[in-house]
């Protein structure tokens, strides 16, 4: 800790201040303000206050629970498969592999590429008839083309199975830096001690691993939920009929397609409590923030 | 002696068989872009899977960069990102750097307020600045995305920037306040440059945030001349398949630079990006 002036302290931190009341506190206020008014496209200037009119709707309409459902299966089926095949890849990659370099360096590339970029190749190659996907499943494997960009249920796997492709080396720098992090020594005790493999990961891997682990797959569930962009170049903004969506596309939807502000601003409040919910019910559960 | 030998080469085996088809299957998405980018305009249709077309041809290439507006999509997407760190980046060293060094009123709310910023749906943040910048006609500048985009990167590069600092000796700065240092050269001449890692790794996130963002740019950019990268990209993706050779052409010609400095800085990137919690 070091002592200065007030005004010293003022001049470091006001010019970001002042920048994020701007642009990010205003709007977010702004945002809360306008979910209890009326304003879409037809009542831009002259929208009025309805109460709670607009929370209502989201959370009377069946629409808001059917996404939820989706926005759950989502978060929860990528970060099983980012964190397992981050770990597993992770774990390999911190025994005596030969090329160890190698395979960290291609492995990671996924996340190198833009995400972007990422999505729309997966798109292409989700295409009906020309799409590699289903090249590879008719013509090595012999199954039978898969509607990916037709049917609901095939269309929401789509982008799940992109996003898996496009997270996991994250979750798996993450796991070989908490890996290497491992003192050798507890192996080597619990080797005398004639532990198994699998009493070794239960016992040492995972609880040495927690610290680091914890606070990431907690931002990659954020992150995670929250993301709109593989979801929505995937399946070409929710199709096909709107059946894709997760909650947060759904809103990108209401708000940018069908330009109900007021409607699009009080369901984005409503995401955002469930978030704020889930974490400070985690962050109390793991006590990940230490009290000073 | 030799059954323990031989299994563990069966063991061998097995690991670079996952490993190879991990690789595969990470490496796949990514040829598959080149393989298209090179399909001659009559073979758009293809269904072939072999990794090198017949009749390959650079043609793509060429038309991408000469006849559609690639050019111009890059020099505003390199504007915008440049802008973008720039702005980011000095905003958040200061800051951080105070968050990291002293304890002030509203430390604490203010290092979870950040945090909190990470938890908002995108269109949260999205939506009022989109009727703001309508209402005061920022809408297709940009001005308007640079703000945006500020906004986006700015959180996490004082977050960031804040937990590397917290790594780096404070008793450097109390020696060279010691020796007469203002408290400003102690930041500028001690932590700064001892956090060049940081800065590196924050500059590049802020500079990843501009340069691959869609969403935002898409409601907020409507000229064709303003479009950036990402908007170009995808419009070339679109619907039908025709185009699919020049956008595959334009997606690598944007990827490898920035797949070279992402392996380039592999290593900074799990201590530069320190996940750490709130400590006092």
């Amino acid at each position: 800790m070091l002592r200065a002036p007030g005004r010293f302290i003022a001049m470091l931190v006001l010019p970001a201040l002042i920048v994020m009341i701007g642009v990010v506190l205003f709007p977010l206020l702004y945002n809360f303000w306008l979910a209890f008014r009326n304003m879409n496209l037809y009542h831009f200037t002259d929208h009025k206050f309805v109460g709670l009119t607009q929370f209502w709707k989201v959370l009377s309409e069946p629409i808001f629970y059917t996404m939820l459902g989706k926005s759950l299966v989502w978060t929860a089926l990528n970060i099983i498969f980012h964190v397992g095949i981050g770990l597993l890849l992770a774990m390999v990659l911190t025994g005596p592999v030969k090329g160890r370099a190698i395979y960290r360096t291609i492995l990671i590339l996924p996340w190198a590429m833009p995400q972007y970029i990422s999505a729309l190749t997966w798109r292409g190659m989700f295409s009906y008839e020309y799409g590699a996907v289903n090249q590879i499943l008719s013509r090595w494997l012999h199954l039978p083309a898969v509607p990916w960009q037709s049917d609901p249920f095939w269309a929401f796997l789509a982008p799940i199975i992109a996003n898996i492709w496009l997270g996991f080396p994250f979750m798996m720098i993450v796991c070989l830096g908490g890996l290497t992090a491992i003192p050798k020594e507890l192996y080597e005790a619990a080797d005398l001690d004639g532990a198994s493999a699998w009493m070794k990961f239960r016992s040492i891997t995972i609880p040495q691993l927690m610290p680091v682990l914890t606070p990431a797959v907690l931002l990659g569930t954020i992150w995670t939920f929250n993301n709109m962009l593989v979801i929505w170049l995937v399946s070409r903004g929710g199709q096909p009929a709107d059946s894709t969506h997760i909650l947060v596309t759904y809103v990108y939807k209401i708000a940018f397609t069908y330009y109900q502000y007021s409607y699009a601003a009080a369901f984005s409040v409503v995401v955002f409590l469930l978030l704020f919910g889930f974490v400070v019910f985690t962050l109390r559960r793991t006590k990940m923030v230490e009290a000073r | 002696m030799s059954r323990d030998r031989t299994r563990r080469q069966i063991l061998s085996v097995i690991t670079h068989a996952f490993l190879l088809l991990c690789c595969v299957m990470t490496v796949y998405p990514i040829l598959q872009i080149i393989t298209v980018s090179l399909r001659p305009s009559d073979q758009l249709y293809s269904t072939s899977l072999a990794l090198i077309p017949e009749h390959a041809t650079l043609r793509a290439y060429y038309r991408i960069l000469f006849e559609k507006d690639f050019l111009l999509w890059l020099r505003n997407s390199c504007l915008i990102a440049i802008t973008v760190t720039i702005f980011g980046v000095t905003l958040a060293s200061t800051t951080a750097y105070a968050f990291s060094r002293y304890r002030f009123p509203g430390w604490r709310s203010g290092l979870y307020a950040f945090l909190l910023t990470q938890l908002f749906p995108a269109t949260m943040l999205m939506l009022p600045l989109y009727v703001l910048m309508k209402t005061f006609h920022l809408l297709d500048t940009f001005t308007g995305l640079v703000v945006a985009y500020t906004a986006t990167a700015l959180p996490f590069c004082v977050w960031t920037l804040r937990g590397y600092y917290d790594t780096i000796p404070v008793e450097l700065e109390q020696a060279a306040l010691i020796d007469g240092c203002t408290p400003w050269d102690a930041f500028v001449r001690v932590t700064l440059p001892l956090a060049a890692p940081a800065l590196a790794i924050t500059a590049l996130f802020s500079f990843m945030t501009a340069w691959s963002e869609f969403l935002v740019a898409r409601i907020i950019i409507s000229s064709q001349e303003l479009y950036t990268l990402p908007l170009g990209l995808e419009s070339l993706a679109g619907v039908f398949q025709t185009e699919w050779a020049n956008y595959a052409a334009g997606s690598l010609l944007v990827c490898v630079p920035v797949m070279v400095l992402f392996i380039a800085l592999n290593k900074y990137l799990v201590s530069g990006l320190s996940l750490g919690g709130v400590k006092g």
